[in-house]
């Protein structure tokens, strides 16, 4: 795996939830088709009220009209980020529009499971609420072996949670690669 | 050592004497569930990384309940229909319960509890954050994503990290005007909805062991809704008796040691509590229905896997009798079961059906419909600028449809005495 995670930031509030991430009008797309799949780029964040996206503006769509793909790789929001539903059409949509990795102060258990387990994105957590500080826009480099996020666009560096148990998780990219690696696949 | 229930319950679940919070355990799974959204790409996970032939871990283990997207004339929706039904085929999966046939059964964690999948001691994972309401019946019940499931499926198992438990004890006699809705609601506006994050809710006191087990789902239903694991209420006669009528399984009781480790603990006297709404867009926006009383509402909806179950349709029928609904107001029973007991269940002599009817209400086939909003053709979907009163349990913008609109989660009493006037009411008013 790539230990840089480098590119623009998309910013978000607290609390943003699994139907602002994927509306459940879309859940009914294949995840495998790729054509289909395509459409869960395209409506990825598509639920978050727009004077809540791409803050501290507001009104930024993650995903341009008429695109499928996001121009940002790293969402950086506050607390609780992914609760609400199992959906893992959530994390997935967020991998299909481009998103690498999250920076966020906490995560809702399901949606981080997920991002880890089925190797989506990495869900970084923070120690303070980043989505304050940084801007959408602003050029972000995530040094996964330092644990550190540094805002390219004012030079400031930032500490990350470390990933504790799951890193193996991550850097197997999920969980049935890690399974394969550690000899977990057995039935008994 | 002493243990939470949660914790003694992943202890046999890990073939361990002792697990400690905050511990990675992998798991032995006793029932996996999954339904009509999140079944087919489970199930293609499953092929590609076990094989194309590869056969599930225990077919009588994996319950498949469509529930999500039934009555709706998207094609997309019919597919994922299609795919189930073919995995469930091929699999040999005993209990799968087709849509459009007598087996049908409607919203999945109802119908697990009706179906007597729900046992005492066991572990539950489903493709579905509310599988925690299983809890209810002193077993561990939890949500994971589709890449989870299917590693279940392949194996039987699966890692988790073993929750510290948070206790909410209510204390007192449950005064008629309160629901089950309304004490969760309560925590959840004092704890927030990352309040128990990675956490077990367990409920206990003279209050939540006097409901019943229907009354008990809406607790540990909701327990997600702080971010919480798990839900959990120790089994005790009320849940044996209703085990054993619907199952012949063997279960096991658990119940914490009276010296476990807790997160927290709070306590609750119901008689000094009030019927509380949660205001949008989020379940922890709670208020006290007097405190908002008055405010227009454009629909009513008493539905879903926390406010469709019978016990739901009873509490509303008291006020729904013998009164007219003011705004469009949808009845939609979870399951089937709960649709046909609403033509024989009675209140001082009338079906709940004819009650709901007389008042002028929709009576809708039983599934999840707009409780997530779904397909464009959904019944009850919001539009627009809809403030909705509801018995469902999420208020997040857009869940119920109408990204402009605005959802009150509420007990069926309050739902319905709002829907009889047309603004929020407090059900104290009718009883
Ligand atoms: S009724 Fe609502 S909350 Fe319950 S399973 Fe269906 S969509 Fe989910």
């Amino acid at each position: 795996m790539d230990t840089i995670i480098q590119g623009k930031a998309y910013v978000l509030g607290k609390n943003i939830d699994t139907d602002q991430i994927i509306p459940a009008e879309h859940l009914v797309y294949s995840l495998s088709n790729p054509e289909e799949v395509k459409l869960y780029g395209k409506y990825a964040l598509s639920g978050v009220p727009p004077e809540q996206g791409g803050l501290p503006e507001g009104n930024i769509p993650f995903v341009g009209e008429g695109s499928f793909s996001s121009e940002y790789t790293i969402i950086v929001a506050g607390p609780n980020f992914g609760c609400g539903s199992s959906r893992e059409h959530a994390p997935f949509s967020l991998q299909v529009a481009g998103a690498k990795a999250i920076i966020a102060e906490s995560y809702a258990r399901i949606f981080y499971r997920n991002c880890v387990d089925g190797g989506f994105v990495i869900p970084y957590e923070t120690a303070e609420n980043l989505a304050e500080v940084i801007k959408t826009g602003d050029e972000l480099k995530i040094d996964i072996e330092a644990n550190t996020v540094t805002n390219l666009t004012t030079s400031v560096t930032y500490r990350l949670n470390p990933l504790g148990d799951v890193f193996s998780i991550v850097r197997a990219g999920g969980i049935f690669a890690y399974a394969r690696q550690e000899n977990l696949m057995g039935r008994n | 050592m002493a243990q939470t229930i949660t914790q003694k319950i992943l202890s046999r679940a890990a073939n361990r004497k002792f697990v400690d919070a905050g511990e990675n355990v992998w798991l032995n799974v006793d029932i996996l569930l999954t339904h009509d959204v999140c079944g087919p790409p489970t199930f293609d996970i499953f092929k590609q990384e076990f094989g194309p032939d590869a056969k599930v871990w225990a077919p009588e283990k994996v319950v498949v309940l469509p529930d999500h997207y039934i009555f709706t004339a998207n094609e997309h929706a019919h597919r994922n229909i299609d795919l189930l039904r073919q995995f469930s085929a091929e699999q040999g999966l005993p209990n799968y319960y087709d849509v459009g046939t007598e087996r049908y059964k409607g919203v999945c964690h109802v119908a697990l509890a009706e179906e007597g999948f729900n046992i005492p001691g066991t572990v539950l994972f489903g493709t579905d954050s509310h599988t925690c309401t299983s809890g209810a019946f002193g077993m561990f019940g939890s949500g994971i994503g589709n890449t989870d499931a299917a590693f279940i499926l392949g194996t039987g198992k699966l890692w988790e990290k073993v929750p510290e438990s948070m206790k909410f004890t209510f204390e007192g006699e449950m005064p008629e005007y309160l629901c089950a809705k309304d004490l969760i609601l309560q925590i959840l506006g004092d704890i927030g909805t990352d309040g128990a994050t990675y956490r077990a809710m367990e409920f206990d006191g003279e209050a939540v062991y006097s409901l019943p087990l229907e009354e008990r789902m809406t607790l540990t239903n909701m327990a997600i809704e702080a971010g919480g694991m798990n839900g959990i209420i120790a089994a005790d006669a009320i849940t044996e008796a209703y085990v054993k009528a619907h199952s012949s399984k063997p279960y096991e009781i658990f119940r914490s040691d009276s010296d476990a480790p807790y997160h927290s603990v709070r306590r609750y006297r119901v008689r000094e509590m009030e019927p509380v709404v949660a205001q949008p867009h989020s379940p922890d926006n709670r208020a006290t229905v007097r405190s908002v009383q008055g405010t227009k509402i454009t629909k009513s909806y008493i539905g879903s896997c926390t406010g469709g179950k019978l016990t739901d349709f009873m509490l509303a029928a008291k006020i729904l009798k013998g009164k007219q609904v003011a705004v469009p107001t949808n009845i939609v029973p979870a399951t089937v079961k709960v649709a046909r007991a609403l033509e024989c269940e009675t209140f001082e002599g009338i079906t709940l059906r004819q009650i709901f009817e007389n008042a002028g209400c929709s009576i809708a086939l039983p599934s999840c419909a707009a409780c997530l909003g779904g397909p464009a053709d959904t019944v009850g979907r919001s539009v627009d600028y809809d403030v909705v009163v509801s018995t469902t349990n999420r208020n997040f913008p857009g869940r119920m449809g109408s990204k402009k609109a605005g959802v009150y989660l509420a007990s069926p009493l309050t739902a319905a005495a709002s829907a009889v006037t047309g603004k929020l009411t407090d059900p104290r008013d009718f009883l």
